[in-house]
Protein backbone atom coordinates (compact mmCIF):
# COMPACT_ATOMS: atom_id res chain seq x y z
CA UNK A 1 0.00 0.00 0.00
CA UNK A 2 1.07 3.50 -0.55
CA UNK A 3 2.19 5.63 2.72
CA UNK A 4 -0.20 8.37 3.29
CA UNK A 5 -0.03 11.31 1.63
CA UNK A 6 -1.34 14.25 3.99
CA UNK A 7 -4.34 14.87 1.62
CA UNK A 8 -5.22 11.25 2.73
CA UNK A 9 -5.47 13.03 5.96
CA UNK A 10 -6.94 16.35 5.77
CA UNK A 11 -8.96 15.12 2.45
CA UNK A 12 -10.53 14.50 0.05
CA UNK A 13 -12.22 17.40 -0.65
CA UNK A 14 -15.78 15.83 -1.56
CA UNK A 15 -19.41 16.26 -1.84
CA UNK A 16 -20.32 15.01 1.40
CA UNK A 17 -22.12 13.41 3.32
CA UNK A 18 -20.21 10.33 3.46
CA UNK A 19 -17.01 9.00 2.00
CA UNK A 20 -17.59 5.75 1.16
CA UNK A 21 -21.40 6.15 0.54
CA UNK A 22 -20.84 9.52 -1.26
CA UNK A 23 -17.06 10.34 -2.65
CA UNK A 24 -16.63 6.48 -3.07
CA UNK A 25 -19.71 5.98 -5.07
CA UNK A 26 -19.24 9.37 -7.46
CA UNK A 27 -15.72 7.34 -8.41
CA UNK A 28 -17.58 4.35 -9.02
CA UNK A 29 -19.78 6.08 -11.74
CA UNK A 30 -16.88 8.03 -12.69
CA UNK A 31 -14.90 4.69 -13.52
CA UNK A 32 -17.52 3.54 -15.53
CA UNK A 33 -18.11 5.94 -17.55
CA UNK A 34 -15.02 6.49 -18.60
CA UNK A 35 -14.56 2.58 -19.91
CA UNK A 36 -17.73 2.95 -21.33
CA UNK A 37 -16.41 5.85 -23.31
CA UNK A 38 -19.53 8.05 -22.90
CA UNK A 39 -22.73 8.07 -25.19
CA UNK A 40 -24.32 6.22 -22.30
CA UNK A 41 -28.11 5.93 -23.48
CA UNK A 42 -29.56 4.18 -20.13
CA UNK A 43 -27.64 3.19 -17.16
CA UNK A 44 -29.08 0.40 -14.44
CA UNK A 45 -27.07 0.62 -11.03
CA UNK A 46 -27.96 -2.41 -9.06
CA UNK A 47 -27.26 -1.23 -4.92
CA UNK A 48 -25.89 -4.19 -2.54
CA UNK A 49 -25.56 -4.21 0.86
CA UNK A 50 -25.49 -1.20 2.91
CA UNK A 51 -25.65 1.30 -0.67
CA UNK A 52 -28.66 -1.03 -0.90
CA UNK A 53 -30.06 -0.03 2.25
CA UNK A 54 -29.11 3.84 2.91
CA UNK A 55 -29.15 5.32 -0.70
CA UNK A 56 -31.16 7.61 -0.60
CA UNK A 57 -30.09 9.39 3.09
CA UNK A 58 -26.72 8.86 1.74
CA UNK A 59 -27.04 10.64 -1.74
CA UNK A 60 -25.39 7.60 -2.87
CA UNK A 61 -27.35 7.75 -5.72
CA UNK A 62 -26.85 11.11 -6.71
CA UNK A 63 -22.99 10.76 -6.16
CA UNK A 64 -22.90 7.80 -8.51
CA UNK A 65 -25.13 9.27 -11.44
CA UNK A 66 -23.24 12.32 -10.99
CA UNK A 67 -19.73 9.91 -11.83
CA UNK A 68 -21.71 8.58 -15.04
CA UNK A 69 -21.89 12.13 -16.09
CA UNK A 70 -18.29 12.84 -15.55
CA UNK A 71 -18.24 14.80 -12.26
CA UNK A 72 -15.03 14.17 -9.60
CA UNK A 73 -16.26 13.96 -6.11
CA UNK A 74 -16.04 17.35 -5.52
CA UNK A 75 -18.38 18.36 -7.86
CA UNK A 76 -21.40 20.29 -6.24
CA UNK A 77 -23.04 19.85 -9.59
CA UNK A 78 -23.78 16.35 -7.73
CA UNK A 79 -26.42 17.50 -5.93
CA UNK A 80 -28.07 17.90 -8.92
CA UNK A 81 -27.35 15.30 -10.76
CA UNK A 82 -31.27 13.38 -11.67
CA UNK A 83 -31.91 16.76 -13.11
CA UNK A 84 -28.83 17.34 -15.33
CA UNK A 85 -28.81 13.50 -16.26
CA UNK A 86 -32.74 14.05 -17.15
CA UNK A 87 -31.45 17.16 -18.95
CA UNK A 88 -29.59 15.36 -21.10
CA UNK A 89 -31.67 12.66 -21.95
CA UNK A 90 -30.23 9.74 -19.89
CA UNK A 91 -32.04 6.90 -18.63
CA UNK A 92 -31.61 5.84 -14.91
CA UNK A 93 -32.66 3.55 -12.31
CA UNK A 94 -31.75 2.17 -9.26
CA UNK A 95 -32.29 -1.49 -7.81
CA UNK A 96 -31.46 -2.73 -4.39
CA UNK A 97 -30.10 -6.04 -5.31
CA UNK A 98 -28.12 -9.05 -3.70
CA UNK A 99 -24.72 -9.42 -5.23
CA UNK A 100 -23.31 -11.99 -3.77
CA UNK A 101 -20.29 -12.30 -1.69
CA UNK A 102 -18.83 -9.01 -2.49
CA UNK A 103 -18.06 -5.69 0.18
CA UNK A 104 -21.11 -4.30 1.41
CA UNK A 105 -21.01 -1.35 0.44
CA UNK A 106 -20.63 -2.85 -3.77
CA UNK A 107 -22.78 -1.66 -7.09
CA UNK A 108 -22.77 -3.03 -10.68
CA UNK A 109 -23.12 -0.38 -13.05
CA UNK A 110 -24.82 -1.69 -16.34
CA UNK A 111 -24.50 0.76 -18.94
CA UNK A 112 -26.23 0.92 -22.49
CA UNK A 113 -25.01 2.87 -25.43
CA UNK A 114 -26.62 4.42 -28.18
CA UNK A 115 -24.59 2.41 -30.75
CA UNK A 116 -26.30 -0.59 -29.07
CA UNK A 117 -23.26 -2.00 -27.36
CA UNK A 118 -23.20 -3.04 -23.46
CA UNK A 119 -20.99 -2.75 -20.20
CA UNK A 120 -20.96 -4.19 -17.03
CA UNK A 121 -19.12 -2.81 -14.10
CA UNK A 122 -18.26 -4.03 -10.46
CA UNK A 123 -16.92 -1.57 -7.96
CA UNK A 124 -16.97 -1.65 -4.32
CA UNK A 125 -16.52 1.15 -2.17
CA UNK A 126 -14.22 0.45 0.38
CA UNK A 127 -13.79 2.96 2.58
CA UNK A 128 -12.43 6.87 2.92
CA UNK A 129 -13.62 7.35 -0.64
CA UNK A 130 -10.88 4.82 -1.95
CA UNK A 131 -12.48 1.95 -4.64
CA UNK A 132 -11.91 -1.43 -6.03
CA UNK A 133 -13.14 -2.38 -9.82
CA UNK A 134 -13.72 -6.43 -9.13
CA UNK A 135 -15.34 -7.13 -12.80
CA UNK A 136 -15.47 -5.30 -16.05
CA UNK A 137 -17.83 -7.25 -18.49
CA UNK A 138 -17.90 -10.84 -16.12
CA UNK A 139 -14.03 -10.51 -16.17
CA UNK A 140 -12.87 -10.74 -12.67
CA UNK A 141 -9.91 -8.31 -12.10
CA UNK A 142 -9.05 -5.64 -9.80
CA UNK A 143 -7.55 -2.13 -10.35
CA UNK A 144 -8.14 1.28 -7.59
CA UNK A 145 -7.67 3.98 -9.92
CA UNK A 146 -4.94 5.79 -7.07
CA UNK A 147 -3.07 5.61 -9.88
CA UNK A 148 -3.04 6.32 -13.64
CA UNK A 149 -4.77 3.58 -14.94
CA UNK A 150 -4.51 1.96 -18.29
CA UNK A 151 -7.24 -0.53 -19.28
CA UNK A 152 -6.57 -2.59 -22.51
CA UNK A 153 -9.08 -4.52 -23.93
CA UNK A 154 -7.18 -7.63 -26.20
CA UNK A 155 -6.89 -10.38 -27.44
CA UNK A 156 -4.43 -13.34 -25.72
CA UNK A 157 -1.46 -13.49 -28.24
CA UNK A 158 2.20 -13.82 -27.80
CA UNK A 159 4.04 -10.48 -27.47
CA UNK A 160 0.90 -7.87 -27.00
CA UNK A 161 1.87 -7.27 -23.64
CA UNK A 162 5.58 -6.50 -25.22
CA UNK A 163 4.15 -4.29 -27.80
CA UNK A 164 2.29 -1.92 -25.16
CA UNK A 165 5.31 -2.00 -22.83
CA UNK A 166 7.79 -0.51 -25.21
CA UNK A 167 4.88 1.98 -26.48
CA UNK A 168 4.83 3.06 -22.62
CA UNK A 169 8.84 3.25 -22.69
CA UNK A 170 9.01 5.31 -25.57
CA UNK A 171 6.52 7.89 -23.88
CA UNK A 172 9.03 7.54 -21.01
CA UNK A 173 5.90 6.61 -18.70
CA UNK A 174 7.21 4.17 -15.86
CA UNK A 175 4.78 1.12 -15.11
CA UNK A 176 4.35 0.96 -10.95
CA UNK A 177 1.87 -2.40 -11.59
CA UNK A 178 0.83 -4.52 -14.11
CA UNK A 179 -1.61 -7.56 -14.54
CA UNK A 180 -2.97 -9.33 -17.41
CA UNK A 181 -6.30 -10.89 -17.16
CA UNK A 182 -7.88 -13.71 -19.58
CA UNK A 183 -11.11 -15.53 -20.37
CA UNK A 184 -9.25 -18.31 -21.90
CA UNK A 185 -5.96 -19.02 -23.80
CA UNK A 186 -5.94 -16.57 -26.92
CA UNK A 187 -9.39 -15.61 -26.60
CA UNK A 188 -10.13 -11.94 -24.69
CA UNK A 189 -7.92 -10.60 -22.43
CA UNK A 190 -7.98 -7.73 -19.99
CA UNK A 191 -4.59 -5.41 -19.05
CA UNK A 192 -4.45 -3.09 -15.96
CA UNK A 193 -1.39 -1.24 -16.04
CA UNK A 194 -0.92 1.64 -13.16
CA UNK A 195 1.74 4.07 -13.90
CA UNK A 196 3.63 7.00 -12.09
CA UNK A 197 3.13 8.93 -14.98
CA UNK A 198 0.41 10.72 -16.71
CA UNK A 199 -0.40 9.19 -19.77
CA UNK A 200 -0.78 11.42 -23.05
CA UNK A 201 -3.78 10.85 -25.68
CA UNK A 202 -1.05 10.38 -28.24
CA UNK A 203 0.21 7.14 -26.29
CA UNK A 204 -3.35 5.62 -25.85
CA UNK A 205 -4.05 5.92 -29.48
CA UNK A 206 -0.53 4.40 -30.27
CA UNK A 207 -1.57 1.72 -28.26
CA UNK A 208 -4.88 1.18 -29.64
CA UNK A 209 -3.93 1.20 -32.90
CA UNK A 210 -1.66 -1.97 -31.69
CA UNK A 211 -2.26 -5.32 -33.52
CA UNK A 212 -4.17 -7.13 -31.31
CA UNK A 213 -6.15 -4.95 -29.07
CA UNK A 214 -9.53 -3.86 -29.08
CA UNK A 215 -9.79 -0.74 -26.97
CA UNK A 216 -7.85 1.06 -24.50
CA UNK A 217 -9.27 3.39 -21.83
CA UNK A 218 -7.32 5.67 -19.59
CA UNK A 219 -8.99 5.94 -15.70
CA UNK A 220 -7.51 8.40 -13.73
CA UNK A 221 -9.69 9.57 -10.63
CA UNK A 222 -7.51 11.22 -8.74
CA UNK B 1 12.34 12.04 7.24
CA UNK B 2 9.49 9.21 7.90
CA UNK B 3 7.86 8.81 11.28
CA UNK B 4 4.65 6.30 12.64
CA UNK B 5 5.14 7.61 16.23
CA UNK B 6 4.78 10.38 18.05
CA UNK B 7 7.60 10.13 19.96
CA UNK B 8 9.37 9.94 16.28
CA UNK B 9 7.79 12.81 15.13
CA UNK B 10 8.80 14.70 18.42
CA UNK B 11 12.52 13.51 17.68
CA UNK B 12 12.44 14.92 14.27
CA UNK B 13 11.53 18.21 15.53
CA UNK B 14 14.51 18.15 18.18
CA UNK B 15 16.96 17.19 15.90
CA UNK B 16 15.85 19.25 12.84
CA UNK B 17 15.02 22.15 15.40
CA UNK B 18 11.57 22.56 13.35
CA UNK B 19 7.86 22.87 13.92
CA UNK B 20 5.68 19.76 13.41
CA UNK B 21 4.22 20.94 9.69
CA UNK B 22 7.84 21.66 8.78
CA UNK B 23 9.18 18.24 9.38
CA UNK B 24 5.22 17.00 7.40
CA UNK B 25 6.42 19.05 4.69
CA UNK B 26 9.32 17.57 4.09
CA UNK B 27 7.99 13.77 4.40
CA UNK B 28 5.48 14.90 1.73
CA UNK B 29 7.45 15.87 -0.25
CA UNK B 30 9.84 12.83 -0.64
CA UNK B 31 6.46 10.99 -0.60
CA UNK B 32 4.50 12.80 -3.38
CA UNK B 33 7.72 14.22 -4.87
CA UNK B 34 6.00 17.88 -5.32
CA UNK B 35 7.48 21.23 -3.95
CA UNK B 36 6.52 22.78 -0.76
CA UNK B 37 5.08 25.63 -3.09
CA UNK B 38 2.66 23.16 -4.83
CA UNK B 39 1.63 21.13 -1.21
CA UNK B 40 0.82 24.79 0.50
CA UNK B 41 -1.41 25.72 -3.04
CA UNK B 42 -3.04 22.41 -2.60
CA UNK B 43 -3.89 23.36 1.38
CA UNK B 44 -4.96 26.56 1.00
CA UNK B 45 -7.86 25.48 -1.75
CA UNK B 46 -8.43 22.65 1.25
CA UNK B 47 -8.45 25.48 3.81
CA UNK B 48 -10.76 27.74 1.13
CA UNK B 49 -12.99 24.63 0.73
CA UNK B 50 -13.18 24.62 4.80
CA UNK B 51 -14.07 28.88 4.89
CA UNK B 52 -16.76 28.62 2.65
CA UNK B 53 -18.19 25.69 4.28
CA UNK B 54 -18.41 27.63 7.37
CA UNK B 55 -19.98 30.31 5.81
CA UNK B 56 -22.20 28.39 3.67
CA UNK B 57 -23.59 26.68 7.03
CA UNK B 58 -24.12 29.76 9.19
CA UNK B 59 -25.74 31.94 6.75
CA UNK B 60 -27.71 29.79 4.06
CA UNK B 61 -31.10 27.80 5.36
CA UNK B 62 -29.18 24.45 5.49
CA UNK B 63 -31.82 20.81 5.23
CA UNK B 64 -30.06 17.53 5.51
CA UNK B 65 -31.01 15.32 3.02
CA UNK B 66 -33.02 13.27 5.16
CA UNK B 67 -34.37 16.14 6.45
CA UNK B 68 -33.19 15.13 10.38
CA UNK B 69 -31.02 17.89 10.89
CA UNK B 70 -30.58 21.71 9.26
CA UNK B 71 -30.43 25.11 10.69
CA UNK B 72 -28.78 24.10 14.14
CA UNK B 73 -25.46 26.57 13.52
CA UNK B 74 -27.52 29.10 12.69
CA UNK B 75 -29.54 29.30 15.42
CA UNK B 76 -26.76 29.35 17.59
CA UNK B 77 -24.87 32.35 15.35
CA UNK B 78 -28.40 34.35 15.57
CA UNK B 79 -28.21 33.56 19.63
CA UNK B 80 -24.45 34.73 20.33
CA UNK B 81 -24.99 37.89 18.61
CA UNK B 82 -28.39 38.40 20.75
CA UNK B 83 -26.72 37.50 24.01
CA UNK B 84 -23.56 38.52 23.96
CA UNK B 85 -22.27 36.94 26.25
CA UNK B 86 -22.84 33.09 25.29
CA UNK B 87 -22.92 30.78 28.40
CA UNK B 88 -20.22 29.47 27.54
CA UNK B 89 -18.02 32.43 26.11
CA UNK B 90 -17.24 33.49 23.14
CA UNK B 91 -14.58 31.51 21.54
CA UNK B 92 -16.54 28.67 22.82
CA UNK B 93 -19.51 29.50 20.82
CA UNK B 94 -17.77 30.06 18.31
CA UNK B 95 -16.16 26.89 18.02
CA UNK B 96 -19.30 25.00 18.42
CA UNK B 97 -21.55 26.77 15.75
CA UNK B 98 -18.44 26.39 12.58
CA UNK B 99 -18.42 22.89 13.64
CA UNK B 100 -21.51 22.66 13.25
CA UNK B 101 -22.22 24.03 10.19
CA UNK B 102 -19.64 22.03 8.59
CA UNK B 103 -21.53 19.11 9.59
CA UNK B 104 -24.59 20.72 8.30
CA UNK B 105 -23.47 21.87 4.77
CA UNK B 106 -21.95 18.02 4.63
CA UNK B 107 -25.19 16.40 5.22
CA UNK B 108 -26.71 18.70 2.93
CA UNK B 109 -24.66 17.01 0.03
CA UNK B 110 -22.46 20.33 -0.03
CA UNK B 111 -18.67 20.77 -0.43
CA UNK B 112 -16.39 19.72 2.68
CA UNK B 113 -13.09 18.34 2.75
CA UNK B 114 -12.80 15.20 4.67
CA UNK B 115 -10.54 16.19 8.11
CA UNK B 116 -9.83 13.15 8.78
CA UNK B 117 -13.52 11.95 8.08
CA UNK B 118 -16.49 13.49 6.32
CA UNK B 119 -18.26 12.44 9.69
CA UNK B 120 -15.92 14.68 11.32
CA UNK B 121 -15.19 16.89 9.29
CA UNK B 122 -16.62 20.37 11.62
CA UNK B 123 -13.84 19.69 14.24
CA UNK B 124 -10.97 21.04 12.41
CA UNK B 125 -12.15 24.14 10.14
CA UNK B 126 -14.58 25.04 13.33
CA UNK B 127 -11.42 24.94 15.90
CA UNK B 128 -9.16 26.67 13.27
CA UNK B 129 -11.20 29.25 11.81
CA UNK B 130 -12.75 30.44 15.32
CA UNK B 131 -8.88 30.82 16.80
CA UNK B 132 -8.39 32.78 13.20
CA UNK B 133 -11.21 35.19 13.94
CA UNK B 134 -10.88 35.98 17.51
CA UNK B 135 -6.83 36.12 17.38
CA UNK B 136 -5.90 37.56 13.97
CA UNK B 137 -4.28 34.30 12.71
CA UNK B 138 -3.71 34.79 8.60
CA UNK B 139 -4.02 32.10 6.33
CA UNK B 140 -0.53 31.03 5.91
CA UNK B 141 -0.26 29.91 9.41
CA UNK B 142 -3.84 28.27 8.95
CA UNK B 143 -2.41 26.16 6.16
CA UNK B 144 0.70 25.24 8.03
CA UNK B 145 -2.16 24.60 10.63
CA UNK B 146 -3.53 22.12 8.86
CA UNK B 147 -0.45 20.47 7.65
CA UNK B 148 -0.14 19.95 11.40
CA UNK B 149 -3.40 18.64 12.02
CA UNK B 150 -2.58 16.06 9.34
CA UNK B 151 0.71 14.75 10.80
CA UNK B 152 -1.28 13.93 14.43
CA UNK B 153 -4.05 12.40 12.21
CA UNK B 154 -1.81 10.44 9.88
CA UNK B 155 -0.21 9.19 13.17
CA UNK B 156 -3.53 7.89 14.14
CA UNK B 157 -4.29 6.34 11.27
CA UNK B 158 -1.02 4.40 11.10
CA UNK B 159 -1.40 3.39 14.71
CA UNK B 160 -4.98 2.77 15.29
CA UNK B 161 -7.86 4.06 12.65
CA UNK B 162 -10.21 7.55 12.32
CA UNK B 163 -13.11 4.96 10.92
CA UNK B 164 -16.30 4.69 12.94
CA UNK B 165 -17.00 1.19 11.74
CA UNK B 166 -13.52 0.10 12.73
CA UNK B 167 -13.38 2.21 15.88
CA UNK B 168 -16.45 4.36 16.93
CA UNK B 169 -17.06 8.12 17.47
CA UNK B 170 -14.24 8.31 19.64
CA UNK B 171 -11.61 7.24 16.85
CA UNK B 172 -13.62 9.63 14.37
CA UNK B 173 -14.17 12.69 16.34
CA UNK B 174 -11.50 12.36 19.04
CA UNK B 175 -9.40 11.69 16.19
CA UNK B 176 -10.72 15.34 14.46
CA UNK B 177 -10.56 16.87 17.94
CA UNK B 178 -6.79 15.49 18.44
CA UNK B 179 -5.66 17.05 15.57
CA UNK B 180 -7.83 20.53 16.05
CA UNK B 181 -5.84 20.57 19.47
CA UNK B 182 -2.39 19.93 17.94
CA UNK B 183 -3.26 22.89 15.97
CA UNK B 184 -4.28 24.93 18.32
CA UNK B 185 -1.19 24.53 20.85
CA UNK B 186 0.99 25.36 17.93
CA UNK B 187 -0.63 28.51 16.44
CA UNK B 188 -0.70 29.52 20.49
CA UNK B 189 2.96 29.16 20.26
CA UNK B 190 3.13 26.27 22.57
CA UNK B 191 5.94 23.37 21.46
CA UNK B 192 5.25 19.99 19.76
CA UNK B 193 5.24 18.18 22.82
CA UNK B 194 2.57 20.01 24.49
CA UNK B 195 0.19 19.70 20.77
CA UNK B 196 0.61 15.87 21.18
CA UNK B 197 0.45 16.00 25.07
CA UNK B 198 -2.78 18.14 24.31
CA UNK B 199 -3.72 15.28 21.39
CA UNK B 200 -3.64 12.51 23.98
CA UNK B 201 -5.57 14.66 26.27
CA UNK B 202 -8.78 14.91 23.69
CA UNK B 203 -8.69 11.25 22.87
CA UNK B 204 -8.78 10.46 26.54
CA UNK B 205 -11.82 12.89 27.24
CA UNK B 206 -13.76 10.47 24.98
CA UNK B 207 -12.60 7.01 25.22
CA UNK B 208 -15.04 4.64 24.43
CA UNK B 209 -17.32 7.05 22.43
CA UNK B 210 -19.68 4.86 20.34
CA UNK B 211 -20.57 5.53 16.76
CA UNK B 212 -24.59 4.82 16.37
CA UNK B 213 -25.70 7.12 13.91
CA UNK B 214 -29.44 7.39 13.58
CA UNK B 215 -30.78 5.77 10.09
CA UNK B 216 -27.00 5.15 9.63
CA UNK B 217 -26.40 8.60 8.51
CA UNK B 218 -23.94 11.49 9.12
CA UNK B 219 -26.20 13.52 10.73
CA UNK B 220 -27.24 13.01 14.61
CA UNK B 221 -25.66 12.42 16.71
CA UNK B 222 -22.66 13.43 14.57
CA UNK B 223 -23.48 17.00 14.41
CA UNK B 224 -23.40 17.74 18.08
CA UNK B 225 -20.67 15.39 18.86
CA UNK B 226 -18.65 17.76 16.00
CA UNK B 227 -19.55 20.72 18.29
CA UNK B 228 -18.16 18.46 21.28
CA UNK B 229 -15.08 17.98 19.49
CA UNK B 230 -14.28 21.17 18.96
CA UNK B 231 -14.79 22.57 22.51
CA UNK B 232 -12.64 19.12 23.28
CA UNK B 233 -10.15 20.50 21.36
CA UNK B 234 -10.00 24.06 23.14
CA UNK B 235 -10.28 22.36 26.19
CA UNK B 236 -7.29 20.36 26.09
CA UNK B 237 -5.39 22.62 24.00
CA UNK B 238 -5.68 25.01 27.25
CA UNK B 239 -4.69 22.29 29.67
CA UNK B 240 -1.66 21.84 27.52
CA UNK B 241 -0.75 25.59 27.16
CA UNK B 242 -0.90 25.70 30.70
CA UNK B 243 2.32 22.88 31.18
CA UNK B 244 -0.20 20.25 32.25
CA UNK B 245 0.90 17.12 30.54
CA UNK B 246 -0.77 14.08 29.51
CA UNK B 247 -0.09 10.80 32.60
CA UNK B 248 -0.21 8.76 29.75
CA UNK B 249 1.61 9.58 26.64
CA UNK B 250 0.14 10.18 23.32
CA UNK B 251 1.28 7.09 20.99
CA UNK B 252 -0.06 5.12 24.10
CA UNK B 253 -3.82 6.78 24.37
CA UNK B 254 -3.52 6.31 20.49
CA UNK B 255 -3.01 2.44 20.88
CA UNK B 256 -5.43 1.77 23.67
CA UNK B 257 -8.17 3.92 21.68
CA UNK B 258 -7.92 1.27 18.96
CA UNK B 259 -8.15 -1.37 21.65
CA UNK B 260 -11.31 -0.05 22.84
CA UNK B 261 -12.92 0.56 19.59
CA UNK B 262 -11.64 -3.08 18.49
CA UNK B 263 -13.31 -4.35 21.54
CA UNK B 264 -16.98 -2.24 21.27
CA UNK B 265 -19.59 -4.82 20.19
CA UNK B 266 -20.45 -4.28 16.18
CA UNK B 267 -23.79 -2.46 16.98
CA UNK B 268 -22.57 0.39 18.31
CA UNK B 269 -19.77 0.97 15.42
CA UNK B 270 -21.02 2.76 12.56
CA UNK B 271 -24.16 0.05 12.12
CA UNK B 272 -26.94 1.85 13.26
CA UNK B 273 -27.98 -1.26 15.11
CA UNK B 274 -27.40 0.24 18.44
CA UNK B 275 -27.58 2.98 20.45
CA UNK B 276 -29.47 6.11 19.57
CA UNK B 277 -30.23 4.62 16.66
CA UNK B 278 -31.84 1.56 18.35
CA UNK B 279 -34.22 4.03 20.03
CA UNK B 280 -38.09 4.20 19.58
CA UNK B 281 -37.58 7.38 18.29
CA UNK B 282 -34.19 6.41 16.38
CA UNK B 283 -35.79 3.14 14.78
CA UNK B 284 -39.07 5.33 13.56
CA UNK B 285 -36.92 7.72 11.67
CA UNK B 286 -35.62 5.27 9.81
CA UNK B 287 -38.30 4.10 8.50
CA UNK B 288 -39.81 7.06 7.63
CA UNK B 289 -36.66 7.83 5.50
CA UNK B 290 -35.94 4.39 3.75
CA UNK B 291 -39.39 3.37 3.60
CA UNK B 292 -39.80 3.38 0.04
CA UNK B 293 -36.83 0.85 -1.52
CA UNK B 294 -36.82 1.42 -5.53
CA UNK B 295 -37.02 4.55 -7.43
CA UNK B 296 -36.45 5.41 -11.17
CA UNK B 297 -37.27 8.34 -13.45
Amino acid sequence: MKDFSMFDIVGPNMIGPSSSHTAGACRIGKVAYKISGGDIKKVTFLLHGSFGKTYKGHGTDKAILGGILGFDPDDEKIKFSFDLAKKQGLDFEFIEEDLGDVHPNTAKVLIEKFDGSKIEILGSSIGGGSIVVTEINGLELEFTGEYVTLIIAHTDRPGVIAKVSAILAEYAINIAFMRVYRHNRGQNAFMIIETDDMISDEAVKSVINTENIANAYLVSIK
Amino acid sequence: MNFSKGHELLDLCKEHNKKIYEIMIEREKIISGTTEEEIKAAMRESLEIMKASVNKGLTENIKSVSGLIGGAAKKLEDRREKVRQPVCGSIMSKAISRSMAVLEVNAAMGKIVAAPTAGSSGIIPGTLITLAEEFNIDDERLIEGLITASAVGMIISKNATVAGAEGGCQAETGSAAAMAAAVTVELMGGSPEASLHAAAMCIKNILGLVCDPIAGLVESPCENRNALGAANALISAEIALAGVTSLIPFDEVVDTMYKVGRSLPMELRETALGGLADTPTGRRLKEEIFGNKKESR
